[in-house]
């Protein structure tokens, strides 16, 4: 039988994301870690993609569901970046026609179609249905789409 | 350290006064890209006035007295023209105040979102100071109103105007605007003397939660 951190962290790991519902807490790497208290009790640390991200306050409800008992920190510092996203989690969010971001050091990548895989897009806007995300339109076949912005 | 409740003040006010374009703003898309930013601020706003006392009482039960934000943030948002100068001013003073704070962990996350809205009014300034005539003159009319806010941002702090500077002029300059000569300079927003401009605001803000204490969705 695994550790009860390492189950709690495969519970947590696994929680779908509420605003990229396709992506889990970790894939996303908003998870920071899972860990014993002094008095025997699991802390969830967990931190958000922008400081004023909304789906904190679900995230931490959705936590606590389903890990009864947890405690759950919310911690700035290091601050989110878009290169903690795991590859399972880009394949995921290609897969339901968002694009998933570059790396972060930018050197203006292409930002390509996830529906056709054309490079020729357009930026439509910096800012998008989430704070994380850009809205595009594929210049090839014309379809709109949410790219998550490097940060 | 970042001043939590001069800053904090800043971002809960420029927060609020951005939200109010939600649902008004020219186009869908500066709809949700103005909510955005407000919602970078408040989220900032949150964490320092969290550090300063309790957030809820120091955002909802203050009066404008005892609010420490500087004037530029509280100017109403008049039109497009004047929402695009404040915060090309206002924001090229956050980035450099965040980026001389790394190890402050609000700053060093913040920093990463005001580079992307220090682009965004950029970007804006830039469209409309080459656009049209009527565009044009829209821009110079908001850069007149605002510019006299804008020394206060630099009282006490020393070393910023350099880096705002540098921002504010590429951007005027691509723009083919002006920075205005000679604008007298007010302040007294760190002390608590504000415009009319931020009781009005906080009406907005406090209304419902001075009525109905502890009213909850």
């Amino acid at each position: 039988m695994r550790e009860p951190v390492e189950r709690a962290r495969a519970v947590a790991a696994a929680i779908p994301d509420p605003e990229l519902p396709v992506v889990t807490l970790g894939d996303l790497g908003i998870l920071r870690d899972v860990r014993h208290t002094p008095d025997g009790g699991i802390e969830v640390l967990i931190t958000p993609t922008y400081s004023g991200c909304p789906a904190m306050d679900a995230i931490r409800d959705d936590l606590r569901r389903a890990l009864p008992g947890v405690t759950v920190t919310t911690v700035l510092s290091p601050p989110w970046t878009t290169d903690w996203i795991t590859e399972e989690g880009r394949r995921k969010l290609r897969e339901h026609g968002i694009s998933p971001p570059g790396r972060a050091v930018m050197v203006a990548l292409t930002v390509r179609c996830p529906r056709c895989g054309s490079p020729r897009t357009r930026l439509v806007s910096r800012y998008s249905s989430t704070a994380c995300k850009a809205h595009y339109v594929c210049r090839e076949c014309l379809e709109p789409f949410d790219h998550v912005k490097e940060i | 350290m970042i001043e939590a409740l001069e800053i904090g003040d800043d971002c809960l006010v420029l927060s609020q006064r951005l939200s109010e374009w939600v649902t008004r703003a020219p186009t869908l898309e500066e709809d949700i890209a103005l909510a955005n930013l407000s919602l970078d601020l408040l989220g900032q706003a949150r964490a320092l006035l969290s550090r300063a006392g309790d957030e809820d009482e120091l955002a909802y039960l203050r009066d404008p007295e005892g609010f420490r934000n500087c004037l530029l943030v509280e100017q109403p948002n008049g039109d497009f023209a004047h929402t695009v100068v404040r915060h090309l001013l206002y924001t090229a003073f956050l980035h450099a105040l965040y980026t001389r704070h790394p190890d402050d962990e609000v700053a060093a996350k913040g920093v990463k979102e005001l580079a992307y809205h220090r682009d965004y009014a950029a970007l804006w300034t830039v469209r409309l100071g080459r656009g049209t005539e009527e565009s044009h003159r829209r821009m110079a009319a908001a850069l007149e109103a605002l510019w006299p806010f804008t020394d206060e941002l630099f009282e006490g702090r020393p070393g910023l105007r350099e880096p705002w500077a540098a921002h504010v002029s590429r951007a005027l300059d691509t723009a083919g605007l002006a920075m205005p000569a000679h604008a007298p300079q007010r302040s007294g927003g760190r002390r608590g003397e504000h415009t009319e401009h931020l009781a009005e605001l906080l009406r907005e803000l406090q209304g419902l939660h001075r009525e109905h204490l502890g009213a909850s969705w």
